[in-house]
Parts: C-alpha cells; structure tokens; sequence
C-alpha cells in the first residue's frame, strides 16, 4: 500500500521514531504499513500546525504593524490604548470580527458567496509549505517548487471573482472584474522574473535556490548577477504588489471609487477571512522575495571572519523573518506613499511596461550565464 | 424618489448590443463629500452620463433667515460652506454694511483680511488632502488635515469656535485679536512653508497622480463662464477672474498679490491653482503682517441692527469661488429675502459635461478636484 | 480618453522619458514618507483623556452658556429677555418674577442646551455682562432631561 511521505528533516526524525512507537501496539497492528501511516499522521499534523502558526499567527502582527506603520508616516500614533502601545488592540478587532453576524445580501448567490473566501485562502497557505525557513525546516521539499508557486498563485483571483459576483452588487463585480484582469496580466511578469531565478540558480527547487546564495552578501541573487539582479528585484516587487491586490495596485478594492471592490458585502468572520487572506499573501510573498533574492535563512555575512562569527551563531530562522519583516515593512512604506493608478494605466503598465522589461531581463539573464561559464 | 429607480429624463438605451447599466454613486459613498447622489448610466467602467442630486441635507437656511434678524442670520452662513465658514461669515456682513451705511475701522478690515486668508488656506488644504485620498494615497489626507488643524486651533484662539467662527460683525469683528495672533500666524506660516514643501515633493510631481490628473475632465473656457463656475475652477480653465481683484471689497487692492490661473483646464491646472493660491495668501498674510496696526478700534462706535430699506448684494472670493449674498431689506431687524449664491451648485452642474467618457475613476477625481461642498449646495 | 496624433519617433521619446523621470519622482515621494516615518518629533496626536489636566481651552472658546456669579452666588441678571430675543433657535427661557418689592427680577433661568448652537450670540446682546460661554468642552451625556438646565442658582436681585 503507497502512504505518501512528507520528505523532510523533521520528518526523516519521526519515521526513525516511530517503529519504537509502534512496538507498543499489539502484535497484530505492527507492521510496515501502520509504521508508515503513523508517520505520515505526525508528520502531516506537524506541518498543519506549523503552517497554520506561521500563517495565521502572523497576522495580527501585521495588522498591528501596518496601523503603527500608517499610523507613523501621517504624524500619528496609531493604536495606543489596549495593551502596551496598543499592541492588543488587533485581537481585540479580531474578535470583534468573529462575534459580528454573518449575512448575505438579498439575491446573492449563497453558496458561492460563503465559498469565495475559502478559496482566497488556498493559495498563501500553499505556497508557505513550499518555502524553506530555516535550514531543516522545510514542509515540502518539492522539485518542481517555482513553477508550483506560478500555478497555485493564481488560484486567489478565482475567489475575488466568485466573491464579486456572488455578491449581487454592481461596485462588488466592477471590483472583481477588474481585480480578474490584474491579476491575470501581471501573472505573467511574476511567473517571468521568476524564471529569471530559475535561470541564474540554475533549479525549481527552492532550497536549491536558496542554497546557491549561501556565503556572503555578494552571493545574494540581488547582489549575483551585477544590475539585472537588482532590477529583477525590482520587478519582483511591483509584481507581487500587484498580485496581492495591495495598494497602490488595489484598484480591485478602490474604496474611494468602488466603496471596498469584492469584499463590500461581506461581513464578520468572511470578510476576515479576506482581510486574513490578504496579509498572509503579505507574508507568503515577502518570504518568495528573499527566498530568491535575499539569500533565505543565510546570515548576512559580509566577508569579515569576525563580524561574520558573531553573525552566523544567529538560528537561520531569526534572519529568515527579520528580512521577510524587513520586505513586508518595504510594501507597507510603499503602500502608504503612492496613490492609485486607474484601470486601463495599470494595464498599460503591465503590457507596455513590465512586460518588455521582463523580456529583456530573460535576455540579459541568458547573456550572464553564457559570460560567466 | 426611490434609490432604485431611475432619475426622470434618464433611459438605459436597451438597443440591440448595448450593455449599458445604471448605478448609484451616493448618497452614501466615500467620495462625493457628503450626502450627494449622483447617478451614472455606464457602459462597463465608462461613464455615459452623471445626473445629480441634491438635496438630501437641505434645511431650508434662507427661508429661515426671513424670520431672523440679521445678526441671527450670521451663525446661519457658518453652516453653509463649513470649510470656509470665516468668509461666508464676511460675504453677509458685507451685504448689511452696504444696507446699514456704516464704515469699518482699518484694523478691523485687517483682521477680516487675514483670517479670511487663513480660511482659504485651510480649505485648500482640505482639498489637497481630499484629493490625495480620493486618488489612493490616504497619507496625503491626513498631511492635508494635520495643518489645517493649526488654522483651526488659530481660528479658535481668535473666534472661539474651530468650525463654525460666528466672528464678523456689522462694522468690525466680534472681539479684537488677541495679543498673541500675530506671533502665532507668522509662526504657523513659517511651518506651512516648510511643510508644503515636503506635501508638494509627494503629491505634485508624483507620475501615478500625474496619469491621473493631466487631460482628466477637461472643462473649455467657454463652458467654464457658460455654467457659471467661478473660483479656481474657473481661473484654471484660463480666465482670470477673481473677485480680489476685480471688484476689490475689504482692502484687497491695497495689497500686492497674484492671481494665479492655468489654461488647460484639466484637473492638474485646478490642482495646481489651488496650491499656487495657498503661497498666494502667504504672501497676503506676510504682508499684512508686516502693516497690521497695533492700535485702533475694531468695531465702529455705531452698532444698528436694521438696514435701510432697498436691496443689497456683495460678492466675495471664498476658496471655492464666487459667494454673493442678496438682502431685500423692508422696515424692521429681519431680512424680506435673503439669497446666497454659492459657488459649488454651479461646479457640480459641469460635472456631467466634464466626465461624460472617462472611467468612473476619473469622476473620483474630477469631484476631488471640483472640490464641493454640499451643505452649501442645499442650503 | 482621446486618442492622440503623434509620431512614433515622438511616442518613443516620451515613454523613455517617463520611464526616468516617473521613478525619480517616486522616489521623491519615498523620501518624504521615510522622513516622517523616522521622525517621532512630527507626530501630532493628542492622547485625550489622559492628557485631559494639561488641555486647556482658548478663554474664547464657546462651550456652554453659564452664568456669571460671585462667591455667594448672585448674578447680574435683571430679567429683560434680550438674550432671550437674541438667541435664533430659543434656546434659552427667562422666567421672572416678582420680588418683595414689587420689582420684576430673574425668577429662573431655563437653559435647552440640546437645541443650542453655542453661537454666543445672546452673551454679545446682554448689556449687563450677566451670562458667558463656559470652557468645558465635555459636554455630552447620556440622560436628556440633563439637557435643560436652570443657569441661576438664586433669585436675580435686580
């Protein structure tokens, strides 16, 4: 009987364990199929689990650092009231989120309206099992890992759609119909910087990728191919901005224009879904942009034997998040900086623009490696 | 009328391949700046046609002016045009120092000068950050309101309310300034200078808000004296028309300031008049500064509380524009009629000429830009 | 909008322009958000309730009418009813009444604050100095029949 297996370090360590495990069953239980099963259970609990923790713990952090971050560029405070500095002001929100009712509009399609924001949630929870945090902690070591990432990042745009034209509201499908367009288009220059990467690493495999940025900083895709790294970075940002449906690309919400885009009729628990959805895609993001471009988990060394001890006693995990937080507080400063584009610039700048510049960047790449072997 | 049905006058072509839809923009919508309703037949995200409506905060205040008395009628003006509340407050008391015959001491007219610049600068800046926010960027908002709040704490120091003044008075002001005004107003410009600065090197240049705003509701010259706009919708169609400067009142033609105007007409020139128009009353302000005379009354010794009979009108340039106020006096201390023309009724009957084939983004900003105020269209 | 008539030479030269001078500008924008980010000293926010014993309201500041009495209590109101006449919403009832001599004085004060716009415009009609706007600021509450209050706390003494 085929049991998958969830090829990982954590997980090579719980089927090593588990024949101990299972000896205390009785006799008639033991076997090679049990052994595995049980393994696979740990395993897959482990990575629910830690996919959930990273995912949806992350969250409220962030909320609380876009307020202060806002908050701090317009002259303000932000939140200050509960807790030290306002800092359980978020929970507070959240559960005053769950608490609100649930309701549809009259004439929405209910099944479909209740299903959208399930299906948003889809795509940021699958792409943080592909990402390596630290160097064992991994949930899927996949071969294939960019172009899985390409496929599955697409998948939120379904549910903006079906939540917009569930709704029974017109600024509800002006938002999702334009939030349809968007995303598609600017699919292709996320999918092409990405294959940028894949071209200077020379592998899908996401690991791989970050391992080929082992060592100094210079070694950073960023810093690797000299210009075209930077420039592909770039690229990068404005399109996963643009993926993410976050301002200054959030002509899908557009309050001032469209009162809140796809998720205006929602309330309480759906519309947190979306809210969730929407940092989490923050965080995914964040973690694509410096799993290729800014060297992973590795420490930012910098060519001294010294100062690069002291750096590398850091777990991989911490420089993981204090680049991913360092990204997420990039796309928030941009955020509250720009204003929005309207519909038909945003798609000239993405066919006119990006498109072209991408184009070359694949050249430019192509031209690199040929130089540099 | 329902909100469901459709405003008289206007069909949804149900021809062969047209597609065409009605929808609502307000009452309730972030951006028309209060309690209007337009509505909008559009073809996809092009507009086809904007139909407003009004009325939805109209209280009546020039019917309820004709059982005042006229100084019960200046609170009234507050309530109008609530960013410029100062000015309206010196439209009316120019209308009844015209009917009462009376003179205003020369400090007096100093300190109408000032804080009606100061009202102009406060409103311009609601309309920067308005337009900042209505294009995305909500920090341009809060930018826009964080010095608007110093006019308003300057405003309150000397009137004793933030919003609605109640300050002006028939030959003169309410109360004198206090000691500390001027220090405070040369203060405040000092940090306007630097902070406009920083506001103009977000906004002004930025290449989104430029896509935005350069060829965005263009309105013709002739359209602009046809509708009767006036203000800096109208000195950015190309016509240099302004009250200041035209038909001096107070002591405007003693002081030395431009009036500046653009003749493109699209929403970039109105942006950029409104923000040349703040350095504009700076430049007032610092000059008034410089001859504000330390002694002196500030009121005349007469205080009469009935006009004349016969019929008065006076015009000022608020910040919106042109603000006239009719009084047909009849014996007694209350008004037969009093009429208020406000600037902003005629700048939201334009909006249909100005946003027929744009996006529906472009009439977000076009009603930024138009800067109305809608209590003041109701009245 | 409207479609444009240029030449393609001229087309190219300004979409390369823009593509310098658009990010410049951008970064122009950066720039000043970053300098407000990491400058505490621009932040204007009031923390209210607690800095509630430094906050003082402009001695102008029309907050709500009271009347002006000394130490034990007496006020200047002789019960004309001007301020009564000067008030545009009739926000405000005198009341007299007759003292032990047969001369008319204040007998109550009666003050709707709910339907008044504290436009200050009876305080300016009293030839007696008698009333003024109060500084308190915090004067919401949450029981209506709060909202009408009798200003004087003794009889006018004429």
């Amino acid at each position: 009987m085929y049991v998958p297996s969830v090829t990982n370090p954590i997980g090579d360590y719980v089927r090593e364990w588990v024949p101990q495990l299972v000896a205390y069953l009785p006799e008639s239980l033991q076997g090679e199929t049990t052994c595995s099963v049980i393994a696979f259970a740990i395993n897959a609990i482990i990575c629910i689990i830690a996919v959930c923790l990273v995912n949806i713990g992350s969250a409220p952090i962030l909320i609380y650092m876009e307020r202060k971050v806002c908050a701090h560029v317009q002259c303000r405070l932000g939140p200050m009231r509960l807790g030290w500095h306002g800092t359980i002001q978020t929970i507070a929100d959240v559960l005053k989120m769950l608490f609100k009712e649930v309701y549809s509009p009259q004439g929405a399609d209910k099944k479909l309206f209740y299903l959208a924001p399930l299906i948003v949630l889809i795509a940021p929870f699958m792409i943080a099992a592909l990402i390596p945090f630290g160097h064992n902690l991994l949930v899927a070591n996949v071969d294939m890992g960019i172009p899985l990432i390409i496929a599955v990042n697409g998948f939120g745009v379904l549910g903006i759609l079906l939540g917009g034209w569930s709704s029974n509201n017109k600024y509800s499908l002006m938002g999702s119909l334009r939030s349809g367009a968007q995303m598609i288009s600017y699919e292709i220059s996320f999918a092409l910087v990405l294959l940028f990467v894949v071209m200077v690493s020379g592998s899908t495999n996401l690991m791989e990728i970050t391992n080929g940025q082992a060592g100094t900083v210079a070694n950073w895709m960023i810093f690797k191919v000299p210009v075209l790294g930077f420039l592909a970075f770039i690229m990068f940002f404005i399109a996963s901005t643009a993926e993410m449906n976050r301002a200054p690309f959030d002509i899908a919400e557009a309050e001032q224009e469209l009162t809140g885009g796809y998720h205006t009729e929602y309330t309480g628990t759906p519309f947190a879904m979306f809210y969730l959805a929407e940092y989490i895609a923050l965080v995914t993001n964040s973690a694509l942009a410096v799993t290729c471009f800014l060297g992973g988990f590795h420490a930012p060394c910098i060519g001294f034997e010294s100062v690069d001890q002291i750096l590398l006693k850091v777990p991989g995990v911490i420089w993981f998040f204090a680049k991913v937080y360092f990204m997420i507080w990039c796309y928030m400063m941009v955020r509250w900086t720009f204003v929005r584009p309207r519909v038909d610039q945003l798609m000239s700048f993405e066919w006119k623009f990006m498109l072209p510049v991408n184009m070359l960047l694949l050249v430019g790449g192509a031209a690199y490696i040929a130089l540099s072997i | 009328m329902s909100m469901t049905q459709l405003p008289p006058g206007f069909k949804i072509t149900r021809e062969t391949d047209s597609e065409e839809f009605f929808i609502n923009m307000g009452p309730q919508h972030p951006s028309t700046h209060g309690a209007l309703r337009l509505a909008l037949r559009m073809d996809g995200e092009t507009i086809v046609e904007v139909v407003p409506h009004f009325g939805y905060i109209h209280r009546g205040l020039e019917k309820q002016g004709e059982s005042m008395t006229y100084l019960q009628y200046i609170p009234m003006t507050d309530r109008q045009d609530y960013l410029t509340a100062i000015q309206n407050n010196l439209g009316v008391v120019l209308a009844y120092e015209k009917g009462m015959n009376i003179g205003v001491p020369e400090k007096a007219e100093y300190i109408r000068v000032m804080l009606s610049e100061l009202g102009r600068i406060a409103s311009h800046l609601v309309f920067f950050g308005c337009f900042g926010g209505d294009l995305g960027g909500q920090t341009c908002l809060l930018f826009g309101f964080k010095e608007r709040e110093m006019v308003h704490d300057i405003l309150e120091e000397v009137t004793g309310s933030r919003l609605t003044t109640n300050f002006f008075r028939p030959g003169g002001s309410r109360f004198d300034v206090p000691e500390n005004f001027i220090p405070r107003v040369k203060a405040f410009l000092d940090h306007l200078e630097g902070a406009m600065k920083d506001y103009e090197r977000f906004l002004s240049k930025n290449v989104i808000a430029l896509e935005r705003s350069v060829g965005i509701g263009i309105l013709s010259k002739e359209d602009a004296i046809a509708f009767g706009c006036s203000g800096p919708v109208l000195r950015a169609s190309g016509v240099d028309f302004d009250v200041r400067r035209a038909n001096p009142y107070s002591i405007y033609d003693q002081l030395d300031f431009e009036v500046p105007i653009a003749h493109n007409g699209d929403c970039h020139d109105r942006y950029n008049v409104r923000i040349a128009e703040i350095h504009e009353s700076m430049k007032i302000l610092r000059q008034c500064i410089e001859k504000f005379p330390k002694e002196g009354p500030y009121r005349s010794k007469e205080k009469p509380v009935k006009l004349n009979p016969g019929r008065y009108y006076s015009e000022i340039e608020t910040a919106k524009g042109l603000y006239g106020t009719y009084v047909v006096a009849a014996s007694g201390d209350k008004p037969y009629r009093i009429h208020t023309r406000g600037p902003s009724f005629p700048h939201i009957g334009v909006l249909n000429k100005m946003c027929q084939g744009g996006k529906i983004s472009d009439l977000v900003v076009v009603m930024a830009t138009l800067d109305p105020v809608i209590p003041e269209i109701d009245r | 909008m409207t479609q444009e008539n240029i030449s393609t030479k001229h087309y190219i030269k300004r979409y390369l322009k823009k593509c310098i001078t658009g990010p410049w500008s951008l970064l122009c924008g950066l720039s000043v958000s970053l300098k407000y980010f990491f400058n505490p000293k621009k932040i204007v926010t009031e923390q209210y309730p607690e800095n509630r014993k430094t906050l003082k309201m402009h001695e102008r500041y029309r907050g709500r009418l009271s009347m002006v009495e000394d130490a034990e209590g007496n006020n200047h109101c002789t019960a004309c009813g001007m301020c009564e006449r000067a008030c545009p919403n009739a926000s405000i009832n005198v009341q007299p009444t007759k003292n032990i001599a047969g001369k008319k004085v204040l007998g109550r004060y009666v003050y709707h604050f709910a339907s008044c716009t504290q436009c200050g415009l009876c305080v300016e009609a009293c030839p007696f100095g008698a009333i003024e706007m109060s500084t308190a600021f915090e004067v919401a509450t949450t029981d209506v029949t709060s909202l009408e209050m009798i200003l004087n706390k003794k009889e006018g003494q004429g």
